[in-house]
């Protein structure tokens, strides 16, 4: 039988993929892809416990919503970031995206 | 009975692509095949949310994230792009610190998950109706900041695209 | 009624000269004449009612047990209060009479022997306040009142012996006495610190109620060492050894201020203020043992240099660190009526000496060396006549006055202790041997040729007059009406005269004269031989047995070099901790910003550990954990 813990570990999977990708990609666009992976996988969390828990089903899914018209702003927002540092430094390296260094 | 055991089935396989796709968008080494396979995430997350009965969302969600973000991504992939695509999406130094703190993270997930007692039932179904009157009226004014924002990404990324002042 | 009026307005008595000091400075700098006179009639009001104080003493029964007492909160806080008032007994009452005529007797002579000095007014004006910060001393309360007084009295000093500040000997001297006496000015403010913590007051009577019964409570090992720090205080202000290197020096001012501040009254001061606490330092043994042998020892010790020296005034300064040490011996000795009996009679003829001294430099125009003067009998028969009386007076002849005092000195050791008798004896003998010897050099014997006398005037002759007369009764006088009933501390002992003491006293004084006449009355060859064969003795004595380069070496070899170290420390140590606060400082935060990297994965990394550590501490400590069982 499918339960709740299911899902949870599915979404605990994802996060954690996604927080790998995070951390070891060298590539901005990378990155970010990443990030919407973990986004994703608070979705499911979130969608889960408002299918399991008996309590306020529809907040879940309004909450999951809006999460997901934040994170489309998001990547909008941080693909014309990486496209100005493209443009004024001609990489999207994240080692050499370092200019706030000591 | 039928309906668990296609239940089951449905759940395996969906959760089965989704994070194979993952798996795939984290550690290929070429930035085309991750973005596509990010779109093919995306999907199967969508899957998911309809074995959760959760059927506007998964709506949402294909049109949302795998029509527009996924196609926004492979845009910013086109913009950037390198001479050696099949090279373009390296792994960095970190990859043993990186994998350890994932493992980690994910290792006390776990065992938070599986350690805690769930109180599970059945939630009430949610209709789109239910969704939608909820935004206009508890979630009214995070509506209207939803759209703000949207409206202030939208300024933000042709002002970024464009290149601000210093261009005319 | 002048009696009422002048114990309840007593405090009149310093302010007058006060108040004559700022009018002087502030208005009458330019007008000499209206400056002296204004200081005179000041000091005069002064004397007046210094008179009826001891006419109202005497009338109103007045003791030292129960002293006439008018005072005034000066400030108050919580462990600390302070009064500011007047404290009248005999003692404070013979004082005055003492300070306020031997003052105006000063002052008077001063119109004639500085005259067209063009510090005229600047002089009158000092002395005026050293007059009010004496006679505030002595009618102090309390301890700090008169370390107040104290203090200002010291402060007048220096200005007064660097009055001639263009000189720069006078310069250094005043210096060098400052520097001594405030040495013993901070054993003296440890000593009232103690006293104010032991005790929580500093008022004499009140300590005279409280010390006795904590001495016979407690024992007297922790007061002793109070009593020999506030007694620091005196050996540098009384100039007893080895804080009486400043005295000699002080001949520099002027020759009234040597009369007034350096024989009769601020040296006192120091005497005065053991006599006041008289009540603490007789319950302690030990400190009053310290106290006789220090004093016999300055005596002994003055004299053998006044026997070799040659300036006039420098002769005079060693006995009056003589006679000083005769007076702290005596209060050792548990004497307070012949220690203040002796302070009176050396102020009379102290000052009448070094008045006539100044009589001389001023006929002689500054020439010091008792040598080169001679024969002055013939052109200054009136300073010759009471320069003899005060040379009688202080030799201890009889009926002069300074046998009584000295004799009940004698007297006192005699009971108490043979060998300062004995030193005290020999000290007697000294004495009347260098004044001799100064009497016979000077005034007898053939005139010098290269000098040209003249007699002073009578501004001059007639101040020496009165301190002659005193010099003669001022004895007898106070013997014969009972001064050892009214100035005494404890029950008054009312021996007569001790006819063996007494002679045998008159005998070595007699003995010192014809030593010194047999020495000098035949001219010099006698002496000069006797100075050739004393050899090292006569060296040691002419030089003031190489004190102050004692004192030079330390300063220079001890002193710096101490001085040299702790800079080191300083600049080293010190400078080095704070530095090296600030360099680690620097280090630290050199070495934390490499956590900059300016890499967002790493930031990202850090970020989430940090997360999962929160969320295991939270888990374990906030709550129980349910059920660990599946993993």
């Amino acid at each position: 039988m499918i339960g709740l813990s299911h899902y949870l570990l599915v979404g605990a999977a994802l996060f954690g993929l996604g927080m790998f990708g995070l951390l070891t990609k060298r590539n901005l666009i990378a990155v970010l892809m990443s990030v919407e992976l973990m986004l994703n996988s608070v979705n499911i969390n979130l969608v889960a416990f408002s299918r399991y828990t008996a309590t306020d089903a529809a907040a879940g899914q309004v909450f999951s919503l809006f999460i997901i018209a934040v994170a489309a702003a998001e990547v909008a927002i941080g693909l014309a970031l990486a496209y100005a540092i493209y443009k004024g430094r001609g990489t999207v390296s994240v080692d050499e995206i370092d200019w706030l260094k000591w | 009975m039928g309906g668990g055991l296609m239940h089951t089935l449905a759940f395996y396989m969906l959760a089965g692509v989704t994070l194979a796709a993952a798996t795939g968008v984290v550690f290929k080494r070429n930035l085309v095949h991750s973005a596509f396979l990010l779109s093919v995430t995306f999907l199967g997350v969508a899957g998911l949310y309809m074995t959760l009965e959760a059927q506007f969302l998964a709506a949402v969600q294909a049109l949302v994230y795998s029509g527009a973000v996924a196609v926004l991504v492979v845009i910013g992939v086109m913009l950037t792009q390198r001479e050696n695509m099949s090279q373009s999406n390296p792994p960095n130094a970190m990859v043993a610190a990186g994998g350890f703190a994932a493992l980690t993270i994910v290792g006390v997930l776990v065992w938070a998950i599986l350690a805690t007692p769930w109180k599970t039932g059945k939630g009430a179904v949610v209709s789109v109706a239910d969704i939608g009157r909820r935004f206009l009226t508890d979630f009214a004014p995070p509506f209207e900041a939803i759209a703000l924002l949207l409206l202030a990404a939208l300024i933000g990324a042709v002002v970024l695209f464009k290149g601000g002042k210093t261009q005319s | 009624m002048w009696a009422e009026f002048s114990l309840t307005h007593a405090w009149l008595i310093p302010l007058l000269p006060a108040l004559a000091f700022v009018a002087i400075s502030f208005f009458l700098l330019g007008a000499p004449w209206l400056a002296s006179r204004l200081a005179i009639a000041a000091m005069s009001s002064s004397f007046a009612i210094a008179l009826g104080v001891g006419w109202a003493v005497v009338s109103q029964g007045i003791t030292v047990e129960t002293p006439f007492l008018m005072k005034t909160v000066w400030f108050s806080m919580p462990g600390l209060s302070i009064d500011m008032g007047v404290l009248v007994d005999p003692i404070a009452a013979m004082m005055l009479f003492v300070v306020t005529l031997v003052s105006l007797m000063v002052l008077i002579y001063s119109t004639g022997y500085m005259a067209g000095d063009p510090g005229f007014s600047r002089f009158f004006a000092f002395m005026s306040l050293f007059a009010a910060s004496m006679l505030g001393l002595i009618i102090a309360t309390n301890f700090l009142q008169m370390f107040v007084f104290w203090e200002l009295v010291g402060l007048c000093s220096y200005l007064l012996i660097g009055y001639y500040f263009y000189k720069i000997s006078a310069r250094e001297a005043a210096k060098k006495a400052f520097m001594t006496t405030r040495i013993g000015d901070f054993g003296l403010l440890m000593g009232i610190l103690f006293l104010q913590i032991l005790f929580g007051t500093l008022d004499f009577t009140e300590l005279a109620a409280k010390v006795p019964a904590f001495v016979k409570a407690n024992g007297a090992a922790t007061l002793t060492g109070i009593g020999l720090l506030l007694f620091v205080g005196p050996i540098g202000k009384s100039g007893q050894f080895p804080l009486h290197v400043w005295l000699p020096d002080a001949m520099e001012g002027p020759t009234p201020v040597s009369a007034l501040i350096h024989a009769a009254t601020m040296v006192v001061a120091g005497v005065y203020l053991v006599a006041r606490a008289f009540a603490i330092f007789s319950v302690l043994p030990g400190a009053m043992t310290v106290i006789a042998w220090l004093g016999c020892f300055t005596a002994i010790f003055a004299a053998s240099i006044a026997l070799t020296q040659r300036e006039i005034k420098r002769i005079l300064a060693f006995s009056t660190i003589s006679q000083l040490g005769y007076m702290m011996m005596a209060l050792g000795l548990g004497s307070l009526t012949a220690s203040m009996f002796h302070l009176m009679t050396h102020a009379f003829f102290k000052a009448l000496l070094f008045l006539g001294a100044g009589s001389i430099l001023h006929a002689l125009h500054d020439k010091a060396d008792i040598f080169e003067m001679g024969g002055l009998r013939k052109s200054m028969p009136a300073t010759c006549a009471m320069m003899g009386i005060a040379v009688l007076a202080i030799s201890g002849i009889p009926p002069f006055a300074g046998f009584f005092s000295k004799d009940e000195i004698l007297a006192a050791a005699a009971h108490v202790s043979t060998p300062l008798y004995i030193a005290a004896s020999v000290t007697a003998l000294m004495t009347a041997f260098y004044m001799a010897r100064l009497f016979i050099v000077a005034f007898l014997g053939e005139p010098n040729p290269h000098n040209h006398p003249h007699e002073s005037g009578k501004s001059m002759l007639v101040p020496m007059g009165v301190l002659a007369f005193l010099s003669i009764v001022g004895g007898i006088v106070p013997y014969a009406f009972g001064f050892g009933d009214w100035v005494r501390f404890g029950p008054a002992h009312h021996a007569g005269i001790d006819w063996g003491v007494a002679s045998s006293s008159t005998l070595i004084a007699l003995a010192g004269f014809g030593l010194a006449w047999s020495v000098y009355g035949a001219g010099h060859k006698k002496s000069d031989a006797i100075a050739q064969k004393a050899g090292v003795l006569y060296t040691l004595s002419f030089n003031k047995f190489f004190v102050d380069e004692l004192y030079q070496w330390l300063n220079r070899n001890v002193l710096t070099g101490l001085a040299r170290i702790l800079y080191w420390v300083d600049i080293h140590v010190v400078d080095g901790i704070v530095d090296g606060a600030a360099r680690g400082t620097g280090t630290a935060g050199s070495m934390l910003r490499r956590l900059q990297t300016g890499q967002m994965q790493h930031y990202a990394a850090i970020m989430f550990v940090a997360t999962v550590a929160l969320a295991l501490i939270l888990a374990f400590t906030a709550g129980a954990v349910a059920g660990g069982g599946k993993l």
